[in-house]
């Protein structure tokens, strides 16, 4: 864990999923206005068992079962948050946040500039993305760049159980609607998460890994995998710095720059599909702000633009892999290296 | 007022303050349409005149710190909640003096001060947020209930369902008052809505009922009784309040015999219009005469005149505002 953030006494080994709860169950001690809404989060504590254990400590009245009413929870997320409540919205798969759309995008996203600055929605809104879990075109979809694109709405993608819990912290006490997108497959890692009141700023890129050669800013899950593409390319004496934005919105953009400048060669890796997607944006702020210092045009990896297929060896080849992204480092590397 | 409250128990000074504010919202609409005839006006609006005994009949049964959800023709529950024409006018000349500061316009004023979460332009759409407020009240152990203003065409929208579903299972204390003014937009409400309107709340076991939008007392007296019912303790509530509205859907829509005839908007100005019904009251009671009548008129065409010329003079906000409101 590389975060300049103030770190608190001691640290405890947690998984992903167990960093969000322990957030949850914090902000809910802290404050009586937080409540979680959603389908199955009370005794069932979800299908990925992240809210296990939080309905005994806060009962029902905070810890609310819904009907399968994704429109319906958002809109009541939305009126209780524009009238003095904190409420966290649990939305299953990030598929349905095609339900929730004009809750979140027309009525959340809008209200504090619609209403000249009178109203505002401190609304979280947790739901999933990522692929490659057997769950086919309907539960696998990565849609975080439906969020970012609409003003108003701020985006945290946390990519390990540390920032997990300090992001989604500082998601409930902020006064504006945001959408925090977890990776399902995420849910078993593990990691060393400060213990008690420890938060991180939302719109502070980290630099997982520092590097000298080429920079791979990569987003959620694809932490990982840039991780581990770095590890393979420290064998080939190739230098990588991987940098985790965290937030969408608001975006850290001169810490993706700085580092561009730096190595000269950037790499985007990103779940979304490829086209008008997150890792779009990330490349464009790159080469705008990079343009004088680098050596090579900044490469995208994301899925691919087609639904993501069931059969394993299908949706396998969907998304980036350490492979894949150390691959295009060495050629990103090599061409440069031939020029010079 | 007792739950037994008929309408001939109200007090002449709630009663003429009806009349008032129902005056106020039909000048400030006319002189709305005068603004976009004129070319004053950025956009369209739509008008509520017609309308005006549903908002004042509900507005006026509650508390300030009450809420309420308006919609896309929205002016009459905004000023029937307590809002000040000037302010209004300048929202709707996109001028900073506003209540959205220019950023909302017509569709969007929002009036938190007197308990308005705002209109709303997509129908049904503010369905969840009154209900959320309604939520927050229960949770907050406050006694404020939640009033949701839509039109029938909002019955179209899977969200009022979904939210009125969860309004019945937590008890909480919301009042949906479904305008009935023939209309989605252009076609006619029977063309769009299948069965009975009123068996849909029923079929979430909501308290439903049906009254005469154009007789304010009984909105008034209907209001009063669910809405003391939800504060209580009561739960949700259901009101259809049928209405009528004398323009077209929005203020360019001015050749409307193609979905209705001008017969038919003849028969509710002469016989059904609510300032006349409510004023012959007034009168056929004692509680006014028509020279009391006329000066509360008069009050309230000074009261617009003033707002409009205030809004007119008042500036444009600063290009450098755009930025501005887009996070808290």
């Amino acid at each position: 864990m590389s975060s300049p953030e103030v770190v608190a006494a001691g640290t405890r080994t947690r998984t992903f999923a167990q960093a969000i709860n322990e957030a949850l169950a914090e902000e809910l001690r802290r404050d009586p206005a937080v409540f979680v809404l959603g389908e199955d989060v009370a005794e069932a504590g979800t299908p990925f068992k992240v809210l296990s254990g939080l309905v005994q400590e806060f009962g029902p009245e905070r810890v609310v079962d819904s009907p399968i009413s994704e429109a319906g929870i958002t809109g009541l997320g939305v009126g209780a948050a524009m009238t003095g409540m904190r409420p966290v919205v649990d939305i299953m798969f990030g598929d349905f946040l095609t339900l929730v759309m004009d809750q979140l995008a027309n009525q959340a996203a809008k209200t504090h500039y619609m209403s000249g600055g009178k109203l505002s929605v401190p609304l979280t809104l947790r739901t999933t993305m990522g692929a490659t879990r057997r769950s086919a075109a309907q539960h696998s979809q990565s849609l975080h760049a439906w969020v970012a694109h609409v003003p108003g709405l701020k985006v945290v993608l946390p990519s390990e159980p540390a920032d997990a819990k300090g992001l989604l912290k500082s998601a409930i006490r902020d006064d504006n609607p945001v959408v925090v997108i977890e990776d399902k497959m995420d849910y078993a890692v593990k990691g060393e998460v400060p213990d008690g009141d420890w938060t991180i700023p939302l719109g502070v890129a980290d630099v997982k890994r520092a590097g000298e050669d080429v920079t791979i800013v990569a987003t959620s899950s694809m932490v990982r995998v840039a991780l581990a593409a770095a590890a393979e390319l420290e064998a080939d004496g190739i230098s990588a710095e991987v940098v985790d934005p965290r937030t969408l919105v608001p975006l850290d953009r001169s810490t993706l720059v700085r580092s561009a400048q730096k190595t000269g060669r950037a790499i985007v890796v990103d779940e979304g599909h490829t086209s008008y997607g997150a890792s779009a944006e990330l490349a464009a702020v790159i080469a705008d702000g990079a343009f004088w210092s680098l050596d090579a045009p900044v490469k995208r990896l994301a899925a691919m633009d087609v639904p993501v297929p069931f059969s394993p060896p299908l949706e396998d080849v969907t998304v980036p892999t350490p492979d894949l992204v150390a691959r295009t480092a060495r050629e990103l590397c090599g061409t440069t290296l031939g020029r010079q | 007022m007792s739950a037994t409250a008929s309408p001939a128990a109200l007090d002449a000074g709630p009663a003429l303050a009806m009349y008032s504010r129902m005056t106020l919202i039909r000048l400030f609409e006319e002189q709305a349409n005068e603004l976009y005839r004129s070319a004053k006006m950025p956009g369209l609006t739509h008008l509520y005149i017609g309308e005006e005994g549903v908002a004042v009949g509900v507005c006026s049964a509650l508390r300030r710190d009450d809420w309420i959800t308006s919609t896309h023709r929205g002016h009459g529950h905004c000023l029937a909640k307590g809002a000040e024409p000037a302010r209004m006018f300048a929202e709707l000349l996109g001028k900073e003096a506003g209540y959205c500061r220019g950023k909302g316009g017509s569709m969007h004023i929002a009036d938190h001060e007197n308990g308005n979460l705002g209109a709303n332009a997509i129908v049904g759409g503010s369905a969840g947020i009154a209900t959320g407020a309604a939520f927050s009240a229960k949770r907050r152990g406050t006694d404020q209930v939640a009033v949701c203003f839509f039109g029938e065409g909002a019955l179209g929208q899977g969200l009022l369902y979904e939210v009125m579903n969860m309004a019945a299972l937590w008890c909480l204390p919301v009042l949906y008052v479904c305008e009935n003014n023939l209309y989605n937009e252009y076609t006619h409400y029977l063309e769009a809505t299948a069965g009975e309107i009123l068996a849909r709340p029923r079929a979430f076991g909501i308290e439903s009922r049906e009254v005469n939008g154009q007789d304010i007392r009984a909105v008034h007296a209907e209001t009063e009784e669910l809405v003391a019912r939800a504060r209580s303790g009561g739960g949700p509530a259901f009101l259809l309040a049928n209405t009528y509205r004398y323009h077209g859907h929005h203020v360019g829509d001015v050749d409307r015999t193609y979905y209705r005839s001008k017969d038919e908007e003849q028969l509710w100005r002469d016989e059904r219009d609510p300032l006349a019904l409510h004023g012959e009251w007034l009168e056929a009671n004692g509680l006014a005469t028509a020279v009391d009548l006329r000066r509360l008129e008069d009050e309230a065409r000074a009261l617009i005149e003033r707002g409009l010329a205030f809004a007119l003079e008042a500036p444009f906000p600063d290009p450098g505002q755009v930025t501005e409101d887009v996070f808290a």
